[in-house]
């Protein structure tokens, strides 16, 4: 079994639009997926499904052998559980909707600091199981909560310095170009180890000549054998890092395969239209 | 001589005024944050009862609300409002003015939901999104990503709120509350001079001016970012 399986999801919007249909993917471990086709293909619903921010209908979610999501489960689950699902994914957006208010360090560590709360909590837990002194008990908290704290700083650092941004730590978002903005929203994923980090077109908000240094970036996540689903609009790029290209058209997976096999043996009528369509543009 | 008693009485209205103005504020903001929340709600009749509710108060005056409000002893139970006070051990004086408080808060409450709204629907939802992707609770998302956007989005308009209720509390004299105005229109007709309006009018504009000032300053606070 793969790392990542999706099976059957299928979404139909409110309006009857039917977004997603049967949607079969599988991703293992180490491997970088780009999902490329026109706009309104689903490729971002898709996304957002994987990401729990949108319900698919029906079908189903394996990831490293835990169900995820089960279409037959009527139950819905609990902010919590909810929450716990979501932190298996990162995801890159394509407005980076980094928080304005807080500087680019604050962005990168303020989730991972959050969650600490929850970990002090279970811990407190833990040593109140174990009935030792006040003092004792103290102690071991208080040393407890300086680890971690030093644990997400220094994470954060090191994090900002492989986007090559360990000058900024101090900027705010908007003292940022849109590349570096981009690559804050990669280190603030990053941030909580996600197994899979996921991108949604992330250099489509970007003017041409800061798209370099965000690919460069994920470029370089992918030597760190990191797994990785791309949506994109970068043909090149995506023919470059992928080690699976999907190309989707109508909600459907029209065809997957190696990026030789997407981008220069095109089997399908609708792919080879697109691609054309795609290298005109490039050349105008 | 006179001008000694004047004072004397003006800052005793100035008094009530500030009181007024203080508890009316530090009261119908959290109100009006938790009807911002009504009317922004799925639950489709907490939404119709909180729009509802904003467009009775909106739409009728303030003097007739707080005359409404001094008469609900006398039609919920059937008591005079001086047996009422003296069931709850105050004075007549205090309860109208509580009356007042009461009717002051619940309206500007409604004013404030409106703008809170406003600028809660006007943060992105892909600030939201972010949160949820890295695993925060709702109130996480509120308390430690949104709020403070919408302050910043809201510190204008509130700021014109807050100096209409300065001017407003004017009306509390309906219930014969001595107010600020009402002080300097008694002492007009005590002392047979119009300079107690004079002296009424640079009170409102010098507690009008620090407002200014202060809200000015939480606006250049709020500038060290942009969105």
């Amino acid at each position: 079994m793969a790392y990542l399986e999706i099976k059957n999801f299928n979404k139909t919007f409110k309006d009857g639009f039917k977004v997603l249909n049967d949607i079969e993917l599988s991703v293992e471990k180490g491997e970088v997926i780009s999902i490329i086709g026109s706009s309104g293909s689903g490729k971002t619903t898709l996304l957002r499904c994987i990401n729990f921010l949108e319900t698919p209908d029906c079908g189903n979610m394996v990831l490293d052998g835990e169900v995820l999501f089960n279409g037959e489960d009527t139950k819905k689950d609990n902010d919590l559980t909810l929450r716990n699902k979501r932190l298996n994914f990162g995801l890159v957006f394509q407005s980076f909707n980094l928080f304005p208010q807080y500087n680019v360090f604050k962005n990168v560590t303020l989730a991972p600091t959050l969650l600490l709360n929850g970990k002090i909590k279970a811990y407190k837990k833990e040593l109140k199981t174990q009935k030792l002194p006040r003092a004792e008990y103290k102690r071991l908290l208080k040393e407890f909560k300086e680890n971690e704290k030093k644990a997400i700083t220094d994470d954060g650092l090191k994090l900002l310095e492989k986007i090559g941004l360990s000058d900024k730590i101090n900027s705010y978002p908007c003292q940022l170009s849109g590349g570096q903005q981009q690559r804050v929203a990669i280190a603030r994923a990053l941030a909580l180890k996600p197994k899979i980090l996921c991108f949604d077109e992330p250099t489509s908000a970007l003017d041409p000549e800061l798209t370099g240094e965000v690919l460069s970036v994920i470029k370089a996540l992918k030597e760190e054998d990191r797994t990785m689903i791309i949506v994109t609009h970068e043909m090149g790029f995506a023919k470059n890092v992928s080690d699976k290209v999907i190309f989707m058209s109508e909600g459907k997976i029209i065809e997957s395969g190696s990026s030789e096999e997407i981008f220069d043996h095109p089997k399908s009528e609708k792919l080879i239209h697109f691609l054309s369509n795609v290298s005109d543009k490039e050349t105008v | 001589m006179n001008t000694a008693k004047i004072f004397t009485e003006l800052f005793q209205g100035f008094g009530n005024t500030v009181l007024l103005f203080a508890v009316t504020l530090i009261l119908s903001i959290p109100l009006g944050l938790v009807i911002a929340f009504g009317s922004m709600s799925k639950f489709k009749p907490l939404k119709a009862i909180s729009k509802g509710f904003v467009w009775i108060i909106r739409g009728t005056p303030l003097m007739l609300q707080i005359l409404l409000v001094s008469f609900i002893p006398f039609y919920l139970f059937g008591i005079m409002n001086k047996d009422f006070a003296g069931f709850f051990g105050i004075s007549i004086s205090s309860l109208l003015f509580i009356f007042v408080v009461i009717a002051f808060t619940i309206n500007y409450a409604c004013y404030f939901s409106e703008i809170f709204r406003g600028g809660i629907e006007s943060i992105p939802k892909g600030q939201y999104e972010a949160g949820q992707v890295l695993g925060m609770t709702k109130s996480q998302i509120f308390f430690k990503v949104i709020l403070l956007q919408v302050f910043k989005k809201v510190l204008a308009p509130t700021s014109n709120e807050v100096i209409t209720l300065v001017k407003d509390t004017a009306l509390a004299q309906i219930l014969g509350v001595i107010d600020l105005l009402n002080a300097a229109n008694h002492a007009v007709n005590t002392y047979v001079v119009l300079t107690p309006l004079v002296y009424a009018a640079i009170f409102y504009l010098i507690f009008n001016g620090l407002l200014t000032i202060l809200f000015g300053y939480l606006e250049k606070k709020m500038n060290f970012y942009k969105e």
